[in-house]
This record gives C-alpha cells, structure tokens and sequence, in this order.
C-alpha cells in the first residue's frame, strides 16, 4: 500500500514540475537557513568533554573590590579568574580528586637545528593532572608527575605542531627544547586534541586553538615569565615588575577541580569558605562570601558562550523557516485543491477518506525529504559561508549526526505540518459535485 | 474597477487568500528586522575611527637572546623603519587600535580620594604617534623626543610627567571644562599634565561604549614585548608589508618579528562579528524575498490555470484584455495589502521582544516604509506574468466544455 502510495505520489509530483520545485526548495531554503544558524548555536552550546563534565569545576573565589562587584551585569557572579596568591593557596587542598591553576604565557621557541628559525609560541602554564583532569590523548610520554610540580622543573608537554616543527615528528620524550634562554625536558607530546570550545580557559576566546606547549605552572612562581592573557585588577597598588604581580590583587589565573562526588564537592565549598574566612581576618576578601564551583556548561552559561547576537539571529532563523513553510502550504493547498476532480473520481469508486489521507500525506512526506536532502546540502554551502565570514577552524560546525538527522526531522515534520492541513480540506472535499463537472 | 466582485471571489477562496497575506506579512516583518539590524551593524563598522586606517602597518617583536637588549633594538628597528623609502612615519606603541586587547585603567580630574574615577584605554608611544596613526590634535602639542622614557628609566612603572588624551575623555574628566595645562590624577595620587587634546580615536575595543576615551603616555614599553605603527604613503603598503618583515628579521638575531600586517586587516577581525552578521541577515533577505516573489508566481499562474474557463467567460461577454490584467493586479494588491498591515503590526511585535529578550534597539520606521513599497513591488512584479498571460486566454475558450 505504502509504495503503492509511493508512486501515485511520484506521478503527481512529476505531472507539475514547476509546483514542485517551487515547494521542494521553499522547504529546502527554510531548512537550510534555519540549520546553518542551529549547528552554530548546537556546537557553541553542546557540552565541550560530555563524559566528565559534571565533575569538573571551574572554581572562583570573590577577592574582588569591596566597593562593586566584578560584572555589573552579573553582580552575583564571583570573578572569572583567581589571583595568584589564591591560585597557589588553593593548590594545598587535598579535597579535590585532581586539581589545576593555569594561566597564559607565551616563549619563543629556539630549535637546536639552525635551518628551523625561532618561533613564537603560546604556551599554557598549568599542573600536571591538567592532563589526566582533561582526558588529554598523549602520542608519546605522558604528562608530568606531582614532584615536577613542587620542584618547579623544566619539563615541557608538546603539542603535535611544535613536535613536527622541532623534531620532524619523531618521540621526543627525554630530549631538549630551548625556550628562551631556558632548556626544557620533553616529557610528552600530546595526540591532536581539540574541544571545539575551550572551555578551561574562555578568558581568552572561547574557540581559540589549544596551546601547543605545557610547562608546569610552579614555575611563574618561581622565575618571571612573559604572561599573556587578559589581566584584571581593581585595587590601586603599585606594581612594580612580575612579582609585585604576583603579589597584587590582579586576577588573571584559572583553576579547575575535579570532584567526584556531591559530598566530595560539599568538603571542597567547604574547605573554600574556610579559606576565604581566614583571609577576610587578613583583611582581604571584603565582599560577602561567594565562593563558586560551576560544572563546565554552568561555567559556559556564565561567560555567555552563545551570544544574544546569536540568539537573535537564530530567532529569526526559526521565522525564516515558518515563512518558507506558509509558502508551502500554499502551494500545497492549490495543488491538492486543482485535484479535486481526481479525488472526487477516486472517493467514488470506493476509497475511503483514509485512504485518501494517507495517499496525500505519503506525497507531502514526500516533498518533505526532498526538501530535506536540498536543505541538507544548502545547510553544508551556507555553514562553509560562515565559516569564511568568521574565519573559524573545522573545530567549529563539522556537522554531525544527530544535527543531520535534525535537519531531516525538520524538513519532514515541517513538510508533514505544512501538509497536513491541505490533506484535510482534500479529504472534505464531497465527490458528488466534482463527478458531475467531470 | 470595482473591487466588489474581486472581493467576494476572494472571500470564496479564504485559505488561499489569508495564506498569501500572511505570507506577506511574514516577510515584510523578518525583511525589515533583518534590514535594519544589518544596517545597525554597518554603521557601526563604519563610525569615523580617526585614524588613516588604510594606511597603517603594525609590526611585533619579541625579544628572547640573552643578548637582547630593548632599548637598543628599538633604536635601530625605528631608524630602519623611518629610513624605508614609502614609510610616511613610524613609532613605538605598546598597542594597536582597535585590535581587541590593550589595557584600561581609572583615572581622575582631581586629586581627591572620592573623585570620580573616568576608565579609559591608555597606551605607551614616542613622540611621533600622532603621524604614524594619522590622528589631529585639537589642542595643544604631542611629546617632545626628551619626554619619552626609555625601557631602562626606573620609573617605568610610575606615571610619566605628560600625557595625551581624547577630546572625550577630556569631556568626562574635567566636565567639558579646557582640560589643557591641568592634571589627570590615578588611583595612586600620581598624575601627569595634559599636554595635548586628540580630535578624536579608537581604542583596543570596538565592541565597548566608551571606546574613544584613549590616553597616551611618553615612554617605551618595558620588554622584550614591543609594538611598531608604520605609516606608509598611500598605495606602498602592501609592498612595505614583506620588506619590513625581512628587514627587520635580518637585522636583529636576538628577537623575533612576527604579526607584520595592515592595520586593515586587524580591524576587519575585530570586526568580524558584525560583518558577519550582517552578511547573514542580508543572505536571509534576499533568500526570502526570492521564496515569497516565486511563492507569488506559483500561486498566481496557478489560479489562472484555474480560472482559464472563467476568463475566456469575460472575455466573451465583453471584458477586454486590460481589464483581466487589471482584476489579477488589484486582487494581487488587495491580498498584498491586506499582508502590510499584518505585518505592520507583527514586525513591531517582533522588533519588541528582540528588544526586551536581546537588547537589540528600537526599529527606525524608514525601514518599515521601505520594506512594505518592496512588498508592494514584489507582489507587483510576481503577478505581473501570470496576469499578462491570463490576459492571452482566447474568449472561445468559454464555448468549450472540458
């Protein structure tokens, strides 16, 4: 019955050619507009590392100025980075599973081989369970233990470009690499790894690429480095030099924890509102307590990783779409209107209205993939359009599965929808009176 | 002609009829939002910058030998530059406009504790600023080369003697008073004299609300970071662009050049966004008003493929060619009326709640008039073939029985 159904659908479809272009690509413009806006607003929002995300906290202290809050948008907001005094206070607990402060620094990369000129790279100061923190896939080696942390030693991570560039991309764990004017011990080199929002720091452009080298973050600590990332400060005090910086109340440090369970986390808040209590009796932390744990998506809400531009663009996206299917109904309904006669000739020789319903729902439905599979590759063109436009890397809107299987869900529902109504009318239609023209 | 009998034909065939209305009203109401969001996103791209943008070649170097020494590198590296053949100026800046990332702090007209304090986007330059970005003073002069800290003063850090502000913020600091000869406080209590009042230019942001309220300090940045602005004459800078990469790498072993590009170019990134908004908004438009002229065409040949026995009817009784044209265009632009006046009312709806939801601005009602005269032309121009061809129907058409 069904591809009995199948083909009168195809017949009739063919019998007007024009008709049907124009409903196939009204369908497939609406579609294609509206998932090309969608996958960029699916990928801005979609969880960056889904398998851990629940048990990785972005935590915030509020060291901030006694007078205003961080955000004036967000008053209740802590600040998004920690200072460095409360980076390293935190680095004492021992409530979290795995915990890490990182910050931004960039180096110059000198290789030993003098035909490979110096190169500028950004590196990521951190500790040594970012990488297990994170799930990091490593090449070769592995990250660095707890006494690389402690003793502030020279060992480095390397990402994949910078391991091709200096060592043709063979295993450099146990080899050298000039920083600088520091020398640096290969402990590994990270496998490509890219979460298409890089959300352990969305301080500095939440779709930036991942540094290409690690370097343990005791070290800024230790020995003044060239800092790189945004820097904010509230108090009036003098800085003079790297380690009045270190000193300041300037917030410019990320911290992650990993806590497995909810009393695990309960110990941590716990374990922060103590500190923060103790500070306050030192004179700092004057504002109310306001100690913050956020999950990964919670932390991406917060720093507005989906903007309201976008937003707006994906409303109007979603109009698109309803104006592309009220064209579509129209046209649909002329057609299935025209058809009155053949309806009434079928009704008559003894079709019952259901018959009649499912006929002309298997030819919407019909239309609908159509406009789906055109939808589909205008969604591609337009995707790579924006992507030019924002000059993005593939990290951001390789299309993916369930998007594919949305926008077919979509073109097909909106098809069915926009049939639905014709298909009704054709079924109230009385044959008696179309017989009698006939 | 009388609009009665195409109304109550109209009336018989509601669905179609209310169908093609709000199909108009759709499109005028997401016609003239995206219009005028785009448009709100090309002004503010093309707000006035101050600077000869076009012009402008912005060059990075970083020192890393334990060779390397700042001052002397700086030296050398501007009398390379200035002595290039097609560079109008060149300067040491601890920043480039507009680029997205600077630094801000708060400052004050007057010393007291409680003054209020005015954020504003400072840079460290030499003396020479003014020609490399292509700005005017309105009052008063730039630094003297005496002025400019080197990276080896010790009192780098604490603020220098003399500084160059923004007419805006000079507005903000000293209440719209002559802010020339007076004394710009920070939080510290230290301060500098105004010395000279800039017109008006960016700062690093794009995106924040006060982005003219610029200040210039006279010194060099501490290192081994520093920043050139190269002006070069009109039409050299895209053959200075490798030039001066390669002169300068030649010329230094002990740092690195990189990020040699126009100030065009850094610009277009910051922004990025809006252009691509735009480009999205006008696509959407353009896509929309392409469906809706076809939709318009489909229906329209459609319904008279319907009426051909109809028309051939008129025809034989005495409607003449023009009067048939005439039916299908004032019934076409009473369903498109109608369709305006919906959609009056639907894009202010719309306009609204962007506005409540996202913070987009208040629509500018030009927009709405010039949308519904492009429906009107749209509808216009959609039934204009189907109407002409209604007109061919032969009257002996009307003799015939299917």
């Amino acid at each position: 019955m069904f591809l009995y159904n199948l083909r009168l659908a195809r017949m009739s479809l063919m019998k007007q050619p024009l008709l049907t272009t124009l409903m196939v690509s009204a369908i497939g413009i609406g579609v294609g507009a509206c998932m090309t806006i969608l996958t960029f607003v699916y990928v801005l929002s979609s969880d960056p590392i889904p398998e851990k995300s629940d048990e990785l906290f972005a935590v915030r202290v509020d060291s901030w100025n006694p007078e205003s809050p961080y955000d004036d948008d967000k008053p209740e907001e802590a600040p998004w980075q920690l200072t460095h005094t409360d980076a390293m206070a935190l680095l004492e607990s021992d409530v979290p599973t795995r915990h890490a402060a990182m910050r931004k620094a960039v180096y110059t990369v000198v290789p030993d081989n003098p035909e490979v000129a110096p190169f500028f790279n950004v590196a990521r100061m951190t500790g040594g369970d970012f990488f297990e923190m994170f799930q990091v896939p490593f090449l070769y080696g592995s990250g660095w233990g707890p006494s690389a942390d402690e003793n502030a030693e020279n060992v480095i991570v390397l990402g994949h470009e910078t391991n091709e560039k200096v060592f043709g991309g063979t295993n450099s764990v146990g080899k050298t690499i000039t920083l600088g004017t520091e020398i640096f011990t290969v402990v590994g080199v990270i496998d490509d790894w890219q979460p298409h929002i890089l959300f352990y720091d969305m301080n500095n452009g939440e779709t930036n690429p991942v540094e290409d080298i690690f370097l343990p973050f005791s070290i800024t600590d230790r020995r003044e480095i060239n800092g790189a990332g945004n820097t904010n400060c509230w108090k009036d005090e003098q800085i003079d030099g790297y380690f009045d910086l270190l000193r300041s109340e300037c917030v410019y440090v990320q911290f992650w924890a990993e806590l497995n369970s909810a009393e695990q986390k309960a110990e941590y808040q716990r374990w922060l509102d103590n500190y923060t209590e103790g500070q306050k009796a030192l004179g700092r932390f004057q504002r109310p307590t306001n100690n913050r744990l956020s999950t990964v998506t919670e932390w991406m809400e917060v720093q507005d990783v989906v903007e309201d531009e976008v937003m707006v663009v994906m409303s109007i996206g979603f109009l698109f779409l309803t104006a592309c299917l009220v064209n579509t109904i129209g046209l649909i309904l002329a057609r299935f209107v025209a058809k009155g006669p053949i309806i009434g000739l079928r009704r008559a020789l003894g079709a019952s209205k259901a018959a009649i319903f499912r006929q002309h729902l298997v030819e919407v439905g019909l239309v609908g993939v159509a406009g789906g599979v055109l939808g589909l590759i205008l969604s591609r063109l337009g995707i790579k359009g924006v992507q030019q436009l924002l000059s993005e890397s593939d990290n951001l809107a390789a299309l993916n599965l369930d998007l594919l299987l949305i926008t077919f869900g979509i073109a097909v529902v909106s098809a069915i929808v926009a049939g639905l109504y014709p298909t009704w009318r054709v079924c109230q239609l009385p044959p008696a009176g179309y017989l009698k023209t006939q | 002609m009388e609009f009665r009998p195409i109304l109550s034909a109209m009336l018989r065939n509601k669905t179609g009829s209310i169908l093609v209305a709000l199909q108009i009203a759709l499109t005028l109401s997401i016609v003239v939002n995206c219009m005028f969001l785009a448009k709100q996103r090309i002004d503010h791209v093309n707000r006035p910058t101050g600077m000869d943008v076009d012009n402008i070649i912005s060059v990075r170097s970083m020192g890393f030998g334990t060779d390397y020494d700042h001052d002397r590198t700086i030296d050398n590296d501007l009398r390379l530059l200035r002595e290039m053949p097609g560079v109008i100026s060149a300067s040491h800046s601890s920043g480039l406009p507009m680029n997205g990332s600077g630094s801000a702090n708060g400052f004050a007209g007057s010393p007291d504790e409680d003054a209020s304090r005015v954020t504003a986007n400072y840079y460290h330059v030499d003396e020479r600023m003014l020609d490399s970005l292509g700005t005017t003073l309105a009052a008063g002069r730039m630094f003297r080369d005496v002025e400019i800290r080197r990276a080896d003063n010790e009192l780098l850090n604490r603020m220098p003697q003399q500084v160059v502000i923004t007419q805006a913020l000079a507005d903000k600091l000293f209440d719209g008073e002559p802010a020339l000869g007076k004394r710009m406080y920070d939080g510290l209590g230290e301060s500098a004299e105004v010395v000279g009042i800039l017109e008006h230019m960016y700062g690093a942001w794009v995106g924040w609300s006060d982005f003219d309220q610029v200040a210039m300090f006279p010194q060099r940045t501490e290192g081994p970071h520093i920043r050139y602005i190269v002006r070069a004459e009109p039409g050299k800078r895209d053959e200075l662009i490798p030039l001066i990469e390669k002169t300068l790498a030649d010329s230094d072993r002990t740092r690195l050049i990189r990020g040699v590009s126009s100030m065009e170019e850094t610009t277009r990134n910051s922004y990025e966004g809006d252009f691509a908004i735009a480009v999205t908004l006008s696509v959407a438009v353009g896509l929309l008003l392409g469906v809706t002229g076809l939709g318009i065409v489909g229906l329209a040949s459609f319904t008279v493929r319907q009426r051909t026995k109809q028309i051939g009817t008129r025809r034989a009784i005495g409607a003449r060619k023009r009067d048939i044209i005439r039916y299908f265009l004032i019934e076409n632009w009473l369903m498109t009326t109608i369709g305006i006046v919906l959609g009056t009312v639907l894009t202010i709806a719309i306009n609204y709640s962007l506005a409540s939801a996202f913070n987009t601005d208040q629509l500018n009602y030009g927009f709405l008039v010039a949308g519904m005269f492009m429906l009107w032309l749209l509808g216009f121009m959609a039934v204009a073939e189907p109407a002409r061809r209604a007109a061919q129907v032969s009257p002996a058409i009307a003799t015939r029985t299917v």
